[in-house]
């Protein structure tokens, strides 16, 4: 199994973990891990990869405006807003 | 020292935005420059519970520019996550396609270069896939924090992947500016390039001339203009080559490029590249695209810019160069074809000179687009036709091309009568003129029959002037010979 970077992982999902948590986490992504490994080990030669469960293709919506604009209704879920923007911590790359 | 002679490696993604009405999973209008989030619905804000519902217009588009690339369409294709968190994209991920696009194996031949050293270049075309833009973000100041606007955040983007197929700035250029004149022509694409609806990244590496493997890459992102996409690779190639040349190494890294500085500049490393981790979405279920479908779309495509163009050269005459410029847009060619309609294709050639000269300066002046054009391709074609029959002459035709392009006349014909610009051909009417000026000019007829061609012009120029300029100088040219060698 290889080595879990468990840091790398919390930061790509963005959580903070306290020294317990991390311990806990870490157990389980093991047991997760574990799997994956039985799954690997089964020989899939000749079988297309599945990338949904049901075997139904998509259906596709006309090209149409159907949406009303309900911009104040989703602002006021907003923790904050102004000028018709929803705000949030700074972010700068 | 021995210098290194180094190769240019340049690829290209290109983002262009579907000119569909909703975006790509929403029913919420794509229309530009609306206030702020009037038209970001629940899906577009990420509210818990809602579900994308894929747009049957921006599968169609893909299929159409895959077609007009000549490229494999997928009879499946496969929406991905591709997951970062940024406030543009509320759900935390972008929908977009990753192991398999609808659109691959496609190629675009470009022209290269002008006149004598222009040459035809086959670029290939990796993969095109559909996927959702993001919104903006605000960076002034809301008390320390960030405006979101996600007006734009679902709107249907084809990102369209090139090989590394081409060798300078000017060959990335071409394919850019022909992938842009193609989209349009197809209608899947607007094109403005100051709304950000056709954006282009240009991966640059640089190699010793004669090495097979590639050199490390970086990526110039969020092109919108053909100057910079020039100014910003011609800025990477200099650096990264003097970096080596200095013995320096080339870092893998995605750079932005600044037009005020004409420089580019580091935006992120390999080491903190974006670990995307992307897998199948499974709140969409795969695309899935018939033949009866496609076979539709193919039938209803119009003619290609780069068969038009061949067809152009081989059965109207005209040359490379005039047939590039005719069909930098769809508009322009539509044009210059209804004036060939309507002249017959004989006479395409002064059709096509009309248009790439007098009528382009106009426009040019005026900042008129073709559509724009007072003069309509009608009037180009009667004038063409005047001109060939011998009614007038070119002076007399720009006359009419004047009088037509101010609006003082429509018809070409009464806009002649009404300016007197007749050219009188009739032998009887040009006679006697011809025979004064013979008679007047006895040293000019000596050269002439002592050998000297030039002395006929002299001639003609007599007679011109005799008639005020109403003489048609072809006829006259004609009866002089004849009177003088009989």
């Amino acid at each position: 199994m290889p080595a879990i970077d468990l840091d790398r992982i919390a930061e790509l999902a963005r959580i903070e973990l306290t020294p317990d948590s991390a311990a806990a986490f870490r157990a389980d992504l093991e047991r997760v891990l574990a799997l994956v490994d039985r799954l690997q080990a089964v020989d899939t030669t000749g079988v297309a990869p599945m990338s949904h469960p049901l075997d139904l293709p998509q259906r596709l919506r006309e090209d149409a405006v159907t949406e009303p604009d309900q911009r104040d209704a989703l602002l006021a879920l907003a923790p904050a807003a102004e000028n018709g923007l929803y705000l949030v911590p700074k972010v700068i790359e | 020292m021995n210098r290194t002679d180094w190769e240019t490696v340049i690829g290209l993604e290109i983002h262009a935005q579907l000119t569909t009405r909703s975006k790509i999973f929403s029913g919420a209008s794509t229309a530009f420059g609306a206030e702020p989030n009037r038209q970001a619905c629940a899906i577009d804000v990420a509210l818990p519970g809602t579900l994308p519902v894929l747009n049957r217009g921006a599968v169609e588009r893909a299929i159409r520019l895959g077609l007009a690339i000549e490229a494999e369409i997928a009879e499946r294709s496969v929406f991905a996550r591709k997951n970062y968190f940024y406030p543009d994209l509320p759900k935390g991920y972008q929908i977009s396609q990753y192991e398999l696009p609808v659109v691959k194996n496609g190629t675009l031949t470009i022209q290269v270069g002008e006149g004598e050293s222009a040459y035809e270049k086959t670029v290939r075309i990796t993969r095109a896939h559909l996927e959702e833009d993001a919104g903006k973000s605000l960076h002034e100041d809301f008390h320390g924090m960030t405006g979101i606007d996600l007006n734009r955040a679902g709107t249907p983007l084809l990102e369209i992947v090139s090989e590394p197929d081409m060798r300078s700035a000017e060959e990335a250029v071409a394919y850019a500016r022909a992938l842009h004149t193609l989209v349009r022509w197809i209608g899947v694409c607007d094109g403005n390039m100051q709304e950000g609806s056709f954006r282009i990244d240009a991966n640059v590496s640089v190699r010793p001339k004669g090495e097979t493997r590639l050199g490390t890459r970086r990526e110039i992102k969020n092109l919108n203009s053909f100057r910079f996409l020039q100014q910003a690779i011609d800025y990477e190639v200099r650096w990264q080559i003097e970096t080596l040349e200095e013995g320096g190494t080339v870092q893998q890294a995605t750079v932005l490029f600044d037009p005020e500085r004409g420089e580019t500049r580091v935006m992120r490393t390999k080491e903190d590249a974006h670990d995307y981790r992307y897998f199948p979405d499974p709140d969409l279920l795969p695309l899935v695209i018939d033949r009866a479908w496609i076979e539709e779309i193919r039938a209803n495509l119009p003619e290609l810019p780069q068969a038009l163009r061949r067809r152009l050269v081989d059965e109207h005459g005209l040359t490379r160069y005039d047939a590039n410029l005719l069909t930098a847009s769809k508009e322009l060619a539509d044009y210059y074809l209804a004036a060939v309609a309507a002249a017959g294709q004989a006479i395409a050639k002064p059709c096509a000179n009309w248009i790439l000269g007098e009528l382009a300066a106009k426009l040019n002046r005026a900042e008129l687009d073709i559509g724009e054009s007072p003069v309509r391709p009608e009037h180009i074609a009667a004038l063409v036709q005047r001109v060939h029959d011998g009614t007038i002459s070119h002076a007399g035709a720009k006359k009419v091309f004047e009088a037509l392009w101010t609006g003082e006349g429509t018809d070409v014909d009464a806009i002649i009568e009404a300016q007197g610009l007749k050219q009188v051909s009739d032998e009887s009417a040009l006679e006697a003129l011809v025979d004064a000026a013979i008679a007047g000019n006895p040293k000019s007829v000596e050269e002439f029959r002592a050998g000297k061609e030039k002395a006929l012009n002299a001639l003609v120029g007599q007679v011109m002037k005799a008639s005020r300029g109403a003489a048609n100088p072809q006829r006259v040219t004609e009866l002089l010979r004849r009177k003088l060698t009989a």
